[in-house]
């Protein structure tokens, strides 16, 4: 994969760091408007998939790691489960509002409210986002593996950090 | 209401084109169709989490279907599996058809409310209650962050294990030979 | 008549699963019979003349922390949707699952035909 020619490298250089914040607004407003964290960590894949579809797999695997990915993964799974575990260390139940019920009510209709519900959604954005960005950056690497002949795919996967992060 | 049935009616014509196409490339086009006319559709029925999420998600699944079926030389495989299978299912799929339009035969009609608008039900709690309780103005959210989480911690479990099967059936070395590399 | 025609979208998708024999066509059954379990559970919440679960500012009362009578009555219904949310980016994960054991599996037999792949397995 060598990339597109140099109209669509230009124009999805251009576009991604749209695609990219409004991805991180879905995300930030998910308690507010339509979205939340499924749909903003979705988004936030597509920009690098956009990339990686663009300019070939070197340039993502060089900004963007399969290993600092995985290390997203986890830390995304590891914020979910923090604020279930605060909220049991704090309100007495998991998965309880701790924050919007005693700590930090905030008002309602603006984006500093709803206690937990933005820690939330933005661990699920990371979540998901990071894991649909590996499990796609897994299929384009073995794509690429693929492409050679049987008997030396063995070497040729040697040289690249391959999916065994 | 003209539009609603217009739209169904195009997913199910769009279903039976990817079903009964020769091409495997035209077939995820057209699932691809089907995927967008029901973010359409729940756009219509005044679901727009739901709308946003099915389209984003549309356009990576296509990206991954692509993926899968652009470059294979062998996309053409015609014909069914044996005879004598393939009658037997489906006259089952038809018996479970005829008997499947019996039953929704006796659903309330589109359109009326089946389980909201008791008094007493959980979505009449939610609906009332949900903003005083989590303070979020977007019942959806507050429902699967706050009321149902648990719901949300599955899903992420399930996520997981289903990023770690696909990079585990895709890596590219035996064990034996990431073992051997190691020592 | 809607929930007859999600129906037959959905014995569509199992046709399919069932009938046909290229591993991508009984992923793609799959994926069908997904939208149409997803399409019919947010139709069983819908109602006509229904509203967006979302409530306005005009629509709640902050003193007595209670919405309006009007939106009580006219929301569809929030529990389907939340739950179809999840279910969407699961199906997401489990299409990139399936299609990478396709995907190896052509690797390993060099075809798509499930027939096949059973008659070189002995």
């Amino acid at each position: 994969m060598k990339g597109m020619t140099v109209i669509v490298k230009t124009v999805s250089s251009w576009v991604k760091v749209l695609i990219f914040l409004f991805g991180i607004y879905i995300i930030l407003f998910g308690h507010l408007t339509p979205g939340g964290g499924f749909a903003g960590g979705v988004i936030l894949a597509s920009s690098y998939v956009l990339l990686m579809l663009a300019f070939g797999r070197r340039f993502v695997e060089e900004n963007l790691p399969s290993s600092v990915a995985s290390k997203l993964d986890c830390l995304g799974a590891f914020l979910f489960a923090m604020v279930a575990i605060l909220g049991l260390v704090f309100g007495g139940t998991l998965f309880v509002n701790f924050l919007y019920q005693e700590y930090l009510p905030g008002t309602p209709f603006e984006l500093v409210s709803a206690g937990t519900i933005p820690l939330s959604n933005l661990a699920i954005g990371l979540k998901v986002g990071a894991s649909l960005f590996l499990v796609i950056f897994a299929l384009t690497v073995f794509r690429y593996d693929g492409s050679r002949k049987p008997g030396d795919s063995d070497e040729s996967a040697g040289g690249t950090p391959a999916t065994r992060e | 209401m003209a539009l609603f049935y217009m739209l169904l009616v195009f997913m199910v014509i769009a279903a039976i084109i990817a079903v009964e196409t020769k091409d495997l490339l035209s077939s995820v086009i057209c699932v691809g169709a089907i995927g967008f006319g029901g973010s359409l559709m729940f756009l219509f029925l005044r679901a727009p989490d739901i709308a946003i999420t099915q389209i984003v998600v549309e356009v990576l699944g296509l990206i991954i279907l692509i993926r899968a079926t652009i470059s294979r030389d062998l996309t053409f495989i015609t014909g069914d599996r044996e005879f004598f299978g393939t009658v037997v299912s489906v006259v089952i799929l038809f018996v479970i058809l005829l008997a499947g339009v019996r039953i929704f035969a006796t659903l309330p009609e589109f359109g009326a409310p089946v389980f909201a608008r008791l008094p007493g039900t959980a979505s009449q709690a939610y609906i009332s209650r949900g903003l005083a309780d989590t303070g979020a103005p977007n019942l959806v959210t507050s429902i699967y962050l706050d009321y149902r989480a648990y719901d949300t911690l599955g899903e992420a479990t399930v996520l997981f294990a289903a990023v770690i099967g696909a990079t585990a059936i895709l890596r590219s070395k035996s064990r034996k030979a990431l073992e051997g590399s190691d020592a | 008549m809607a929930y007859t025609l999600c129906f037959l979208l959905f014995m569509i998708g199992l046709y399919c699963a069932v009938v046909k024999k290229n591993m991508v066509k009984i992923v793609l059954g799959i994926m069908i019979m997904e939208y149409a379990v997803n399409l019919f559970l947010i139709m069983l919440g819908y109602f006509h003349d229904g509203v967006a679960p979302i409530i306005d500012r005009s629509e709640f009362d902050a003193q007595t922390q209670t919405v309006t009578a009007q939106f009580l009555n006219s929301s569809v219904d929030p529990l389907p949707q939340a739950l179809v949310l999840t279910s969407i980016v699961i199906s997401l994960g489990s299409l990139a699952l399936l299609i990478s054991i396709c995907i190896r599996t052509y690797e390993k037999y060099g075809t798509f035909d499930i027939t096949e792949i059973r008659r070189l397995r002995g």
